[in-house]
């Protein structure tokens, strides 16, 4: 295997490359702004399509465009910046309409601060965006996984005819490593039936609206896409979790240090194990039907201050066991203290 | 699991010191995480690097806990020397650092970079010197397969300076045993 060092954004603009998109539109805002500096310079080489709007609004509308005439399309931003992104997503969702966006996510509400942080799960998986929707999440915790899991978005998006998210943050995006590329992947602008490529004389004209509930059965359509994204795309990583006292949940940079912490832990005789969510919606549920009696209780690691997985846990595990939470704010979370809380729960002591 | 750091002003190739180690530690078979550090920083404030090198898989990228610390500067010194590990290694630019107290716990090693860097009339190469001391003092790879990994990582950026040779053959001699 081949390997190169490359930062976390990098490699995903790369991976969007090699996935065949053409179309980027967006707008600069630390921590994701060399996925829009790199493209600007790569899309060139391609052939493709590179737009900096005049703001993430211009942006996303203009990817819903691209996307409706059957390009592969993506767009990132982080903070406020993907706030702007939400009306966009309903509308996409809306039209029946592939894309993909990423959140590199950064700290804080309103215009926060520029470090890492796991502080936007709730609007990645219940949507910002006004209306009734899901869209799948999936949350890289390498720059392996920022590219693998970028290439995937783009195949589930064009399966479901969906908007597809990537959950990163400020850490995997900056940060370098050694990844193995993927080969260059041809995209067909006009392999969809349902894209808008211009219409011949007596060829059945097509539409892309965002009035889809004109069909007769839009509540069962929608409803049976999010149903077949449930079954088919739980994604996770589990590890000792067969014989684990204590089980941790966490995904993204957090879970990273997860791993580290079970390891730690079960070479002090302490039985930690983990579940990575890879996709955070939909829930990794089925994950949980691993723990066995031997599970005390679970606790979230992530970045935020609320512990915005919790809720997700308790309901993924029918409220049978306690969930904790060590969440911090703008520090990586640390090995040691995962493991003394992991003690506190095991003796019962206050976490 | 080595851990380092690499700060000083920006413009002392800090950042490009930190991303040769691992570049070429990676080349040679070892997982590494690089990351910037990075805000609102002043021009001509400080810049720094985390960099870790392991055999095993790395969790988090951010250093705490620091085995060498290579600092081009005073500030360097100031803000990270209280996080070396004992027996850490300070790669110090002694050029730009003078008539200092350094802790006794940690073994320091003084290097002329700027004047060996003129010397060896490639003043852009202070931070290629550094990395010769730094190859000499940590043995992290060889010396030779280093000095090829370096000619490698400008050759693949088209910008191939022989004198960068000279100045990491300088670095490294410049350390005693």
């Amino acid at each position: 295997m081949e390997y190169v060092l490359m930062k976390g954004n990098e490699a995903l603009a790369e991976a969007a490359i090699r996935a065949g998109c053409r179309f980027y539109s967006g707008y600069p805002i630390t921590p994701q702004t060399e996925i829009l500096e790199y493209l600007s310079w790569r899309m060139d080489e391609v052939g493709g399509e590179f737009v900096q709007t005049e703001s993430e609004l211009g942006g996303i509308n203009m990817m819903l465009g691209a996307s409706a005439a059957g390009a592969r399309v993506i767009g990132s931003s982080s903070g406020p910046g993907f706030s702007l992104f939400q009306e966009g997503i309903s509308y996409l969702v809306a039209a029946d309409l592939p894309a993909v966006l990423v959140d590199v996510m950064r700290y804080g509400n309103g215009l926060g601060d520029i470090g890492q942080s796991q502080g936007d799960y709730w609007q990645l998986t219940r949507g910002g965006g006004h209306g009734d929707y899901r869209t799948i999440v999936l949350a890289p915790n390498s720059v392996q996984e920022n590219v693998d899991l970028t290439h995937l978005a783009f195949d589930l998006a064009e399966k479901y005819r969906h908007p597809v998210i990537i959950g990163s943050d400020a850490a995997i995006g900056q940060m370098m490593e050694k990844v193995a590329l993927p080969e260059m992947e041809e995209h067909d602008i006009d392999k969809f039936h349902w894209s808008m490529k211009g219409c011949k004389k007596g060829e059945e004209q097509k539409k892309i609206t965002n009035l889809l509930y004109y069909m007769d059965n839009y509540d069962e359509f929608l409803a049976n896409k999010y149903k077949e994204m449930e079954d088919n795309e739980q994604r996770w990583e589990s590890m000792e979790v067969e014989d684990a006292e204590v089980v941790l949940v966490s995904y993204g940079i957090s879970s990273r240090v997860c791993k580290e912490a079970v390891k730690v832990a079960r070479s002090q005789g302490i039985k930690l194990g983990l579940i990575r969510p890879i996709s955070l919606w939909p829930y990794p549920i089925k994950a949980f039907e691993e723990l066995s009696d031997s599970c005390k209780a679970l606790m979230t690691v992530e970045m935020n201050i609320l512990g915005q997985m919790v809720d997700d846990v308790i309901l993924a595990t029918g409220n049978k066991y306690p969930v904790y939470k060590y969440t911090t704010v703008k520090d990586v979370p640390e090995t040691e203290v995962i493991i003394e809380k992991a003690n506190k729960i095991l003796s019962g002591g206050e976490v | 699991m080595m851990e380092i750091i690499s700060a000083g002003f920006g413009g002392q190739g800090v950042l490009t010191a930190g991303l040769i180690l691992a570049k070429v530690a990676m080349d040679n078979g070892k997982n590494v995480t690089w990351i910037p550090s990075y805000g609102s920083e002043m021009r001509g404030g400080t810049a720094n690097c985390g960099v870790k090198i392991s055999d095993d898989e790395i969790a988090s990228p951010f250093v705490k806990n620091i085995d060498v610390l290579i600092a081009m500067n005073g500030p360097s010194i100031d803000k990270f020397e209280k996080n070396m590990k004992p027996d850490g290694i300070l790669i110090v630019n002694s050029s730009m650092v003078k008539d200092r107290q350094y802790r006794d716990d940690i073994k320091v090693v003084e290097v002329l970079a700027n004047d060996i860097a003129h010397e060896a009339n490639n003043p852009r190469g202070v931070n290629i010197v550094i990395l010769g001391a730094f190859i000499k003092a940590t043995n992290l790879l060889d010396k030779d397969t280093f000095a090829k990994g370096i000619e490698n990582f400008f050759a693949d950026k088209g910008k191939v300076n022989p004198a960068n040779q000279v100045c990491f053959e300088m670095g490294y001699n410049s350390v005693e045993n």
